[in-house]
């Protein structure tokens, strides 16, 4: 057998019972992180009088410093490479993007590390989105007024 | 029943997006990125409002929600201040995301070393 082959044949067997158990794993935390952010927006609403669309920002910036202090305390790391898109697409990833960048980076000083590396993996999320919701926005109010 | 809503709407946009991953040569960063530029759009047409009234958190807890508010800062600052407003009210709703992830990054990386 030769080594194409050996490919072809590795592929045909492992990767579907692990890609079946990536999604299901990404279905089961994302799912999570939605139901749990619910239940604080449901919270903040009836316990503390906050309105919904503030809720929601709220939630975010409880995402955004739970999953920066996990990504410090080095526990993110693993989960992510673990949980994938249950943990990426959540604002979670996105926070923990900009995290892991500022201590991976903050070692070759303010300025040539931290500075110009902060958004090395973010960058891309706020220049499309950016990009995006400016194009889509004067779209927006062509068509709708 | 709004936090099975949440569940089912979180989890299947996430198992969408490891499909992605899986399936193609894709990286994170494009899929995340692929995903904001989907919700601008699905806030141009509409649909992402009708996403939060149905999933609440779970539609605004994905970065695709990062889209939605990108564009409808851009909607709200062209009705409050005309042109003008297109591109200062861009950023306005998403100021909470991305200055809270800059002050809590930027502090944290004086307190922590990376772990590997």
């Amino acid at each position: 057998m030769n080594k194409d082959e050996y490919k072809k044949l590795v592929e045909e067997y492992t990767p579907k019972e692990k890609k079946l158990k990536n999604a299901f794993l990404a279905f089961l935390v994302g799912g999570a992180i939605g139901f749990f952010g619910q239940v604080i927006v449901t919270i903040l609403e009836t316990s503390f009088g906050v309105e919904t669309k503030d809720a929601y920002i709220w939630l975010c910036i409880f995402i955004i410093l739970i999953a920066s202090l996990l990504t410090s305390f080095g526990f993110f790391d693993n989960w992510v490479s673990k949980c994938k898109a249950g943990l990426i697409l959540p604002t979670t990833g996105f926070a923990h993007s900009v995290t892991s960048a500022a201590l991976d980076y903050r070692k070759d000083g303010l300025i040539t590390g931290l500075g110009s590396n902060f958004f090395k993996l973010a960058g891309s999320v706020l220049l499309y989105g950016i990009i995006s919701g400016f194009f889509f926005g004067v779209l927006g109010v062509i068509f709708y007024g | 029943m709004i936090y099975l809503n949440a569940f089912l709407l979180a989890g299947t946009l996430c198992l969408l997006g490891e499909l992605i991953l899986d399936n193609t040569k894709l990286t994170p960063g494009h899929v995340t990125s692929l995903f904001t530029v989907l919700g601008s759009f699905l806030a141009f047409l509409g649909i992402y409002d009708k996403l939060i009234e149905w999933g609440g958190a779970g539609a605004t807890v994905i970065i695709s929600n990062f889209g939605n508010m990108l564009y409808q800062g851009v909607i709200e600052g062209y009705h409050e201040m005309g042109v003008l407003g297109l591109f200062t009210g861009v950023l306005t709703k998403s100021s909470a995301a991305i200055a809270t992830s800059v002050i809590v990054a930027f502090l944290l990386s004086f307190l922590f070393k990376p772990k590997n």
